[in-house]
């Protein structure tokens, strides 16, 4: 692999709203040190890619933004969500997630019906009017895009789904709870072209209404849907600038190698 | 010799050791069911045993093992639970844990005839219980927490930790993901672990024999007040079970058809638990399919 000096970065300023922010973000996994001070904003209704190669902690970092982390990593440094630093060890972390929903690599629907799926979580968070219920379930099948292929089997086992149908179940779960920001994980990289577009569509509307961080290990998929991208080698944030820029203007070596295929 | 005929062997030699165990277990049961079965009747169910006449039945017995059952389910669950729940869910990995599950294993394996005598000395002297089904239903806890604790863990551990990430991305707390998500989706495996370690309980002697008695007094099926002496609930009083029975009718018993008696006691026993394990199967996919809402 080639040697990069990993100090140099290069950080563009947001000047839109932001939806979340980093300082100095750093994680250890026991003494392995995963992440480096990273300081990164968030645009908000915006969708941010962060890319970089295996291993490069891109995952590690997307999960402590919604505390997924805890009792996995140590996340040392401040996220700002809304004036309030969401990694203080005094926040609750079960309403942090209620803000800040997530959806994983692998499909994973609870093995209930679809419908239980969708509302379960919403009855833990206190919500029982059945007219509340069923317009939630039916507001985030649709912007999931699901809502014609499941209509007429709400009851059925969400298991019986296809991979790409369950993905978006997983979308349709998070954003049931209507959270402000949705961090996603390489949620393509288990299904299919034909599914996987289907996503990336379903995030291009979902993008009116959340702030969208996303996972990829598809350059091609970074550079369709998202805004701004982030580029990760070894823990540390290279480069953060929009898209368009990354991809064809890189401003640093290992971003310009990465992105045109040089890398390693 | 070549690749297809060490093949060839391998699968011979699998299919011979497999058929032989299938012959031994066809030759048992058929054994048992073929010398017991044609005594069973409608009146050695429904009758009590006889001490020194012949003609008796097995009500008593059959009904003690049934209620020592219930009882040691209704004490040693909750514990078995809690304990999988910690295991598999909250203990960390550390030599503490290891700990526990080394002595969960050690108590596994431990002889029921002397966690019997254990029970002996510590409920029914030392306690002062009595040889009473509480002494025998405890005991028995001794003897069924370690594997339906293991059978606990294993079934939640063998659930998807995506499940686990699923709950919590959702802002639930680890005790809800735990019971609301884990659990139901472990559930089937759970139950069928409950049920044959009910099989367990229910033929089990060498641990009651001093625990919960050898004697079965005549009880009053329509007393329902659990304190009366005579009641059939009453957990403090001594109770013969069916294992137990088959033991002392073997040794002791001066009936002239003890042979009779214990064939057929056999066979009941070994009929009540082939319907747990058949029963298991059955009620483990039934529920697994309700809970995930397949079909």
């Amino acid at each position: 692999m080639k040697e990069y000096n990993l100090t140099d970065s290069y950080i563009t300023d947001i000047t839109e709203k932001k939806a979340l922010s980093t300082d100095n973000l750093q994680v250890y996994y026991g003494d392995n040190h995963a992440i480096f001070d990273a300081n990164l904003n968030f645009p908000r209704y915006k969708i941010t890619a962060l890319i970089g190669a295996s291993g490069c902690g891109k995952s590690t970092f997307l999960r402590c933004l919604n505390r997924m982390n805890d009792k996995v990593a140590r996340v040392d440094g401040e996220i700002m969500y809304r004036n309030t630093d969401i990694n203080s060890s005094k926040i609750n972390v079960y309403e942090v997630r209620k803000h800040i929903g997530m959806v994983f690599q692998r499909p994973n629907p609870f093995a209930k019906s679809i419908k239980e799926n969708i509302i379960f979580a919403l009855k833990n968070a206190g919500i029982n009017q059945k007219d509340e219920l069923e317009e939630r379930l039916e507001q985030s099948l649709k912007s999931a895009a699901l809502w014609d292929e499941v209509k007429d089997n709400l009851n059925k086992s969400a298991l019986a789904l296809s991979g790409g149908q369950q993905q978006r179940l997983c979308i349709a779960r998070s954003i049931a709870m209507k959270p402000d920001i949705l961090l996603l994980d390489e949620p393509a990289s288990a299904l299919d072209p034909i599914s996987t577009s289907k996503i990336e569509e379903t995030l291009q509307t979902l993008k009116k209404d959340y702030s969208i961080i996303i996972v990829t290990h598809n350059l091609q998929q970074a550079s369709r849907i998202s805004d701004y991208t982030a580029f990760l080698h070894l823990g540390h944030i290279i480069e953060y600038n929009s898209t368009v820029n990354v991809f064809t203007h890189p401003k640093m070596r290992p971003t310009e190698d990465y992105v045109s295929g040089n890398f390693g | 010799m070549n690749a297809k005929k060490i093949d060839h062997l391998a699968t011979g030699v699998i299919y011979t050791l497999v058929i032989s165990v299938i012959v031994i277990l066809i030759a048992i049961l058929g054994y048992i069911l073929f010398n017991g079965v044609p005594d069973i009747s409608w009146h050695f169910l429904t009758s009590a045993a006889q001490s020194f006449s012949a003609g008796g039945g097995i009500r008593d017995q059959l009904f003690n093992s049934l209620y020592l059952l219930i009882l040691t389910i209704i004490v040693s669950l909750p514990i078995g639970l809690g304990a999988g729940i910690y295991l598999s869910e909250y203990a960390p990995n550390n030599w503490t844990t290891e700990l526990i599950r080394t002595s969960v294993e050690v108590l596994s394996s431990l002889p029921s005839v002397v966690v019997g005598l254990f029970g002996y000395l510590l409920f029914v002297i030392k306690l002062n219980l009595g040889f009473s089904i509480l002494s025998g239903a405890i005991a028995l806890t001794f003897f069924n927490l370690p594997l339906l604790t293991r059978n606990i863990e294993e079934s939640l551990r063998g659930v998807p930790d995506l499940q686990r990430e699923a709950g919590m991305s959702l802002g639930l707390s680890s005790w809800k993901t735990t019971t609301k998500i884990v659990l139901p989706a472990a559930l089937p495996g759970i139950l069928t672990g409950l049920i044959l370690s009910a099989g367990r309980i229910f033929g089990e002697a060498a641990a009651l024999i001093y625990t919960a008695g050898q004697s079965a007094p005549t009880v009053d099926y329509t007393n329902w007040n659990i304190f009366s002496t005579t009641s059939f609930l009453n957990p403090m009083r001594p109770a013969e079970t069916l294992a137990v029975h088959i033991w002392k009718v073997n040794t002791e018993s001066v009936t002239p058809d003890a042979h009779l008696i214990s064939s057929a006691s056999s066979a009941v026993l070994i009929i009540v638990i082939l319907i747990f394990n058949l029963g298991a199967r059955f009620l483990g996919n039934k529920l697994y399919n309700k809970i995930t809402a397949s079909k």
